[in-house]
């Protein structure tokens, strides 16, 4: 069966190295000289008020966002105008989104299957497998042949980590993919994150949920007005911040946790 | 301490609700004002459609087979509508001027059009393999019986080959890994040479008029050979609908090929130039139309304005002065020598006319899909045809099925319009049948006749529209 990449296998064990990056839409400059690298099977977690930037950021590292200025190199391969080191660092990175994104008009299956068989080649019978293989994983094979449409929030969420990881992706960026989910179906979501993360995969997270970054997370970053305020491990980050807006946004965090 | 909780069970639905006397309350006599309606709408039926009946079915006249038969003159002659007047001229309304002798040619495309559209719009009759082997043989049969040895050969050609072609792939005799151009390149050679084979044959066999033509459709029809796998027979049959059948249906209509006496276009009219200048256009304007509307979203200024200053111009002109300038303008800009057919160019006119607004409708329909889906796809590594093919256009499609169906509608009705370049479709044919000085006075028949195979043939497009609608509906979220 098959398994994920070993994060140990090459030599650099920096997987993802950004450095100076700049970003404008239009006129607001909404990333500011960002540096920031992240090792093979490190899981960092990026918070930050709305607006700070955070989803903007991981969303360049596959280049569903367009940067202007520095450079973003993604397993060795450096992200430019290039169309095949584009494709290439696609392949690569897998990415979950706030809305699932689904492929409404595939069943559950049809949604795995369909990539494997179309960009890597791979035969059905064998996609096929591999679809029920995580399938399994994110404990949902029985609804292999339900439309998204007839499946709940947090099961969409899951069939995408599924369909995510039937790509073989070696680092997976989540963008609050918890965010538009019912309070009673965040829990499986996180769950199979949790298992995901502890497989050694490398993850990106930006989320709300400051449980998950406390246990799960290496490092986590916090970005406001488009820059790297603070990085730091969960320990440090959460008990004795260093930045007086850190001290803000978690006391406004926790605040919120304790009334919701 | 919590206490138990047990959800209340589920009770029916009010008896008022229910049942026909139910609905009758709901939808008819809810108030005073509906119940009046309802009397008033009942009112108008009765008085409306009895006459209609009267005159169309019960007081008409279906039997003779001359004028003589629905004399007004004489005293037993019926006073409703005379269809004798239909069935006497039934073959012009079908065949236009098309020659007597030659008409079974006419009916030849007709009924392996017919055999070849029914599994592809009903493919969940025909999901077992043993249905569609019977299928076939019936098919062929159905051919051998009504017109001969010779088309059943044909026949056999058009509905086995499908199975041949569905069991082989040259990507397992030729292993290349190489995707693009270069795993494309063997097969393509493959192809060509096979090209040249079948050219030299036919040529050989029939002569050089059809050759070049049928050994170009073989080269076209052995590149789908070299994907991965076989194609299903069922897409088999789409491509030969697609490719085979306008073919056939050009050699078998125009002929001067295969011992077929050559027929020239203004000979052509009636339904069957309806359906033809129908068909024709559907089938090309859909994919042009899809071409356009992916031009006018294009991020390529040179293409998106392209696109944008073809469909707003096309759109600012009606189709009558389309048809004019294709039939009185195009000629004039051509070297003299060179001569376009009249219904080819019409044809064009009409596709590149809808081809337009079915851009804009499918634009619409573009811009309905989520741009979570474009992502979604871009983020797994789809480039842009591809994604475009599998994902965004499958979606799109379904989304503006109504509008398409529209579309669709219209381009039928709208073939009319060719009379006005000298082309005689059904109802110009029915037009030519009134002034026959022999059938004066018949107008209301020609004319109904007219309307109601427009009507059937635009309802059931319209049915099958809304059956398409209901299977392919799509849920988001």
């Amino acid at each position: 069966m098959p398994t994920h990449t070993d994060p140990s296998s090459t030599d650099s064990p920096k997987i993802i190295v950004i450095s100076h990056l700049n970003k404008w839409f239009g006129e607001f400059h909404v990333l500011k000289d960002i540096n920031l690298a992240v090792d093979k099977g490190e899981k960092l977690v990026i918070c930050g008020p709305s607006g700070s930037g955070k989803s903007t950021l991981i969303r360049c590292i596959n280049r569903l966002e367009k940067h202007q200025q520095g450079q973003i190199i993604v397993d060795g391969i450096e992200l430019t105008n290039d169309v095949k080191h584009i494709d290439q660092v696609r392949r690569e990175v897998g990415m979950l989104f706030q809305n699932f994104n689904l492929f409404p008009h595939m069943t559950v299956l049809e949604n795995l299957t369909l990539s494997p068989v179309w960009i890597r080649k791979m035969p059905l019978k064998e996609a096929r497998e591999l679809a029920f293989h995580y399938l399994e994983r994110v404990k949902i094979p029985e609804l292999a042949d339900k439309y998204p449409g007839q499946c709940s929030g947090g099961q969409q969420q899951r069939v995408a980590i599924a369909r995510c990881l039937c790509m073989n992706p070696k680092v997976m960026l989540f963008d609050e993919p918890t965010s538009a989910l019912d309070p009673e179906m965040i829990k499986e979501v996180l769950d199979v994150m949790i298992d995901l993360a502890n497989s050694g995969m490398t993850m990106l997270c930006v989320t709300h949920e400051m449980g998950f970054a406390r246990t799960v997370a290496d490092r986590v970053v916090f970005m406001d007005g488009g820059e790297i305020v603070e990085e730091n491990d969960p320990e440090n980050f959460f008990n004795h911040p260093q930045s007086e807006r850190t001290v803000l946004f978690l006391s406004q965090i926790i605040s919120h946790e304790f009334k919701g | 301490m919590t206490a138990k909780w047990t959800p209340k069970p589920s009770l029916p639905p009010p008896a008022l609700e229910k049942g026909i006397g139910g609905w009758i309350y709901k939808n008819l006599f809810s108030s005073p004002g509906n119940a009046v309606l309802t009397l008033l709408g009942a009112a108008l039926l009765l008085w409306a459609v009895p006459p209609v009946v009267r005159w169309a079915l019960l007081d008409a006249n279906w039997i003779g087979q001359s004028r003589s038969a629905c004399d007004p003159l004489s005293a037993d002659a019926p006073t409703g509508a005379c269809w004798v007047f239909i069935k006497v001229r039934l073959g012009l309304f079908v065949y236009g001027f098309y020659p007597d002798p030659e008409r079974w040619r006419v009916n030849i495309i007709f009924v392996v059009g017919a055999l070849a559209l029914w599994p592809l719009l009903a493919p969940t009759l025909f999901k077992h393999s043993r249905v569609q082997v019977v299928y076939s043989i019936a098919a062929v049969a159905v051919v051998l019986i009504l017109f001969g040895a010779k088309p059943a050969g044909a026949a056999l050609g058009f509905f086995g080959l499908p199975f041949l072609l569905a069991r082989i792939s040259l990507k397992k005799r030729l292993p290349t890994e190489a995707g693009g151009i270069k795993g494309i390149a063997p097969g393509a050679g493959l192809a060509l040479l096979g090209a040249l084979a079948v050219y030299g044959g036919l040529r050989w066999l029939l002569g050089p008029a059809p050759s070049g033509a049928i050994a170009t459709l073989a080269a076209l029809l052995c590149l789908p050979l070299i994907f991965a796998k076989p194609l299903s027979v069922m897409l088999w049959r789409g491509i030969f609908l697609f490719t085979v059948y306008p073919l056939f249906v050009f050699f078998m209509l125009v002929g001067g090929v295969l011992g077929l006496p050559h027929v020239e276009t203004h000979y052509w009219g009636g339904l069957f130039l309806t359906l033809v200048v129908a068909g024709s256009g559907m089938v090309t304007a859909l994919p042009i139309g899809i071409l356009l509307a992916l031009g006018r979203r294009s991020e390529m200024p040179v293409i998106k304005t392209l696109c944008v200053s073809f469909i707003e111009f096309v759109r600012g002109v009606p189709l009558v002065s389309v048809l004019f300038m294709a039939s009185v303008m195009f000629p004039l800009f051509l070297p003299e020598d060179v001569n376009v057919d009249k219904l080819l160019r019409a044809l064009v006119g009409i596709t590149f006319f809808y081809a337009a607004y079915m851009a804009e409708v499918i634009r619409g329909g573009l811009q309905a899909i989520p741009k979570g889906q474009y992502e979604a796809a871009q983020a797994l590594g789809w480039s842009y045809w591809k994604m475009m093919g599998l994902i965004i256009l499958p979606q799109t499609l379904r989304l503006v099925i109504p509008g398409l169906a529209n579309n669709f509608l219209s381009l039928l009705k709208d073939t009319t319009l060719v009379a006005v370049i000298g082309l005689l479709d059904l109802l110009g044919i029915a037009k030519a049948a009134m002034a026959d000085v022999e059938w004066l006075g018949f107008t209301k028949e020609a004319y109904v006749f007219a309307a109601a195979v427009f009507w059937t043939f635009c309802f059931g497009l319209s049915r099958y529209s809304v059956h398409l609608e209901k299977k392919y509906h799509v849920r988001y979220r």
